[in-house]
């Protein structure tokens, strides 16, 4: 039968976790909680196919991409601080956060540029630092699947680059995504909250 | 049977006088002195959502950040990707399906070891407690029911085998029935199974579908346990086998070979004439397919809503107070799931019979089957799905996906058609 014991204790290296991401002992344990569930055979890690098994992600037309933001460098395991890693972006921000902070110490990761990033990540599919055109179209079609025609498509795409391209290399780089969504409340649509 | 009797009455009564709560007192009493964060279950779901829908989500995401005046000329924007996003990773941190799947959390501890999350808090007072219930729970009770189970399983392949001797006509089926019902009877003693069954006078009659919610195999103990069912399922090997033949000796249970559950026609045959046969008991059939873990109802398969005749739904409640029912076949085989039923306290459940529902002429079998569903969630309490509860074995669909896109689709290239037409 065995305990089914989920004290802190139980999570391997929790201080240095919890110091990384921010996130309370409560969130810790709860988000520990949540994948062990979605580790159902218990492997000690997640594989794609764990996270491809949750039905409300698979409908999600950008699913994939966002499963693979949880395997980088195209690693197959995702450990319990990888996973914690990633969810850490969406911690909602707090003013002690910005408070308190040592300008020497690394940018927390639910700052706005680290919200930003992820969401650069999702259109930038090579990893260059840079959206070219191409992935744009590619980003758009995972979006709209058939629904919408490939000139329709190639037309948005091409507007939406030029707007965005202030260097005019083709391609928008990151600054020129984050320079472009200045003026958006990334902290607040880009955070999920955890109850405690 | 008297002592397991006098028995459940002194459960009942410690459970009035707030043992449970007591319980979690002492442990939260103790976490506070050592203060340390206690974990509490939190059933309505872990995270914040807000239950706004696609265009209004992106939109107020357009707004909030350009300064341009809204017009209708409203296209792609790099930031609509956010939507997408936050609501991906929302359920990879929490998802209406996955959690079904596990036993429910409680709110206070009943002293059962599988139902804890805090060991560590526990005093020496609680631990000592506990120990006397885990030496009442395996040498007391747990001898008491596996004699009792022992008893209620021979009697019934015996008692079936019996009867399928005697020729055909109303004394056999009179024989039959009685038989049934007394081994179900000690089956449900067995278990400790403390029932409150409600409006019986809806009960199902001959020549209807009976259906309700799924949790366990002991569902099939408590409905036929008050009423004559016939039962319909898949032929097992072993002991349920054995089981099986008795009893379709004495009354015609529908059983079907491994491989004929496949052909979906053949098995709406079978069904249809069964149904037909008005001297034939009420079909008892569990449409979700797999055992979910008693806080929701899930998708209800359409076959046995296509076959046309009144459909009797029942919804079943546990407690999971006294012990969980729900059977996690990915983590339990057969027996240890029976062993940990029968060293929980008691297994508390309500049944309600709800009115007969036929399918009505506009619905198809799609709509009708989700009407039923909703019926049985909200006489139970349970929350009422629309998922699959195949999922944890299957991919879901593409059409749901498409949905989503079709939805975006229309946001974005529904204002470019009118933009080319200026």
């Amino acid at each position: 039968m065995g305990s089914r014991s989920s004290h802190a204790a139980r999570i391997p290296d929790v201080d240095s976790i919890r110091r990384e991401t921010g996130f309370s002992q409560a969130s810790l344990l709860r988000l520990y909680h949540r994948f062990r569930a979605l580790d159902w055979n218990e492997k000690g890690y997640l594989s794609r196919v764990d996270l491809q098994q949750i039905g409300a992600l698979a409908v999600n037309p950008l699913g994939d991409r966002i499963i693979d933001s949880f395997f980088p460098d195209g690693s197959l395991h995702l450990d319990f601080p990888g996973f914690v890693r990633v969810l850490a972006r969406f911690r909602p921000v707090d003013d002690e956060d910005n408070g308190n902070r040592d300008p020497k110490e690394p940018e927390p990761l639910n700052s706005r540029m680290n919200k930003l990033r992820f969401a650069f990540q999702l259109y930038d599919l090579d990893r260059d630092g840079k959206i070219s055109r191409q992935e744009m179209l590619q980003v758009l079609r995972l979006m709209v699947g058939v629904q919408v025609t490939e000139e329709q498509l190639e037309s948005i795409a091409d507007r939406t680059v030029q707007e965005a391209d202030e260097d005019g290399d083709g391609a928008v780089s990151f600054l020129e995504f984050a320079k472009s969504l200045e003026k958006m409340n990334i902290e607040q649509k880009m955070s999920i909250r955890i109850l405690k | 049977m008297q002592p397991l009797l006098t028995a459940c009455e002194v459960q009942g009564a410690w459970s009035d006088s707030a043992g449970p709560q007591w319980a979690t007192l002492r442990m939260e009493r103790g976490a506070k002195e050592k203060n340390h964060q206690l974990y509490k279950p939190y059933t309505n779901g872990i995270i914040a959502k807000d239950p706004t829908s696609l265009e209004e989500e992106i939109k107020e995401i357009r707004r909030s950040g350009s300064s341009k005046a809204l017009d209708n000329t409203l296209e792609f924007e790099l930031s609509d990707i956010f939507y997408f996003c936050r609501k991906g990773v929302e359920t990879i941190m929490d998802d209406e399906v996955t959690k079904r799947f596990s036993a429910e959390e409680l709110e206070s501890w009943n002293l059962l070891s599988r139902t804890n999350y805090n060991f560590q808090y526990i005093s020496l007072r609680l631990t000592v407690l506990w120990g006397l219930g885990v030496l009442i729970r395996y040498c007391f009770l747990l001898p008491l029911r596996i004699a009792l189970a022992f008893t209620g399983i021979s009697l019934l392949v015996v008692g079936t085998t019996v009867v399928g001797y005697l020729p055909n006509g109303r004394f056999k089926e009179f024989l039959s029935k009685h038989v049934h019902l007394m081994c179900y009877r000690i089956c449900v003693r067995a278990l400790t199974a403390i029932i409150t069954y409600h409006d019986r006078k809806n009960r199902p009659r001959n020549g209807g579908i009976c259906v309700a919610n799924h949790t366990s195999p002991i569902d099939v103990i408590i409905l036929a346990s008050d009423g004559y069912y016939a039962m319909v399922g898949q032929v097992h090997g072993g002991l349920m086998g054995v089981i099986q033949r008795a009893m379709v000796k004495a009354c015609p249970h529908v059983w079907f070979e491994r491989s004929e559950v496949k052909d979906r026609h053949l098995v709406a045959k079978r069904l249809t004439e069964h149904v037909q046969d008005k001297s034939k008991l009420p079909i008892l059939i569990f449409p979700e397919g797999t055992c979910i873990n008693n806080t929701s109802v899930m998708m209800f398969k359409k076959g046995s809503f296509e076959i046309g005749a009144t459909v009797y739904p029942v919804a079943i409640k546990y407690d999971p107070q006294f012990g969980d029912a729900f059977w996690n076949s990915s983590k339990y085989g057969m027996v240890t799931y029976l062993l940990r039923m029968m060293t929980s306290w008691a297994i508390v459940c309500s049944v309600w019979y709800l009115p007969p529902m036929t399918r009505e002429a506009e619905e198809d079998a799609v709509q009708f089957a989700n009407r039923v569903k909703s019926a049985i969630a909200r006489q139970g309490g349970l929350v009422d799905l629309l998922w699959d509860g195949g999922l944890k074995r299957e991919k879901v669909k593409d059409t749901f996906k498409e949905e989503q896109q079709k939805l975006y689709s229309k946001m974005i290239v529904g204002n470019h058609e009118d933009r080319s037409r200026s």
